[in-house]
């Protein structure tokens, strides 16, 4: 039994438990809420410690493999998070198959069209001329 | 043949009796969902303004100064905050602990003054409250 088939054999014969790939999302998300603990966490403390957040220290700062590289996780994991979890929100309230799927897929879209902007400033940034 | 059943829908806000445990769960979802709209709207528009250099930047650095500016921040700030707390909580409940219903109570209350002190604790340590 896979984590996406979780129903008994009762549920099944019922025609209830797993809607079909439902515990790998419930673990995926899990997985990723652990790993944004530490990224949000390092996020907020990078703010917090930078001595100014001027645009030349930002740049500096991203242009350094301890900036970068945790930032293109958090962008990464961070748009992750965000379409499983408003999946969860339009998986519970859009009734109906079709306007479900057109939204999710609409909100998939625009996070891996937000995330790839993310990744090309970040890589602008560390590979473009210095300034 | 599977006796198909239509599948349980999530209630609405409407018929809950109010509560710490409902309200925090509501409010986890709508933080999640600030963060995923408003905060990775805003952390994509302050990578590509860092990459687009000091004008860019300086654009949106003029607007977290006015009024309308801090009211996002502190917000996204709270909703962070809370978010971590909240999802802190769940990750604790997953594991099976904290139904009993004084605890599941005073866990929902702690993630609420939890998130709105470190708000402000953030807020007074950035306005030079501690220098």
């Amino acid at each position: 039994m896979s984590l996406g088939d979780s129903a008994s054999d009762v549920g099944k014969v019922r025609g209830l438990g797993s809607a079909r790939a439902g515990g790998t999302d419930w673990l995926a998300e899990r997985v990723s809420s652990v790993a944004l603990l530490l990224l949000g966490a390092w996020f907020l403390a990078s703010l917090l410690f930078l001595p100014k957040l001027d645009q030349r220290t930002l740049v500096e700062w991203l242009r350094s493999a301890a900036g970068a590289v945790p930032m293109a996780l958090f962008v990464i994991v961070g748009f992750w998070h965000a379409v499983d979890g408003l999946k969860q929100a339009v998986d519970d309230y859009v009734h109906g198959e079709v306007g479900r799927w057109f939204v999710n897929t609409l909100i998939l879209f625009v996070a891996v069209a937000g995330a790839s902007l993310c990744l090309f400033a970040l890589g602008k940034i560390a590979f473009g001329a210095a300034a | 043949m599977a006796a198909v059943r239509e599948r349980p829908t999530s209630p609405h806000l409407t018929i809950w009796r109010w509560g710490p445990g409902m309200a925090v769960s509501i409010i986890h979802r709508i933080s999640g969902a600030g963060l995923s709209v408003v905060g990775l709207a805003l952390l994509t528009w302050w990578l590509m303004a860092i990459a687009g250099g000091q004008e860019a930047y300086s654009t949106l650095a003029g607007m977290t100064s006015r009024w309308y500016g801090l009211v996002v921040l502190v917000g996204l700030t709270w909703a962070f905050f809370q978010h971590l707390f909240s999802g802190i909580r769940h990750l604790v409940m997953d594991t099976g602990m904290g139904f009993e219903l004084k605890a599941n109570k005073a866990g929902a209350i702690a993630t609420i003054l939890g998130s709105i002190a470190a708000t402000a604790l953030l807020w007074a340590y950035w306005m030079g409250a501690f220098k």
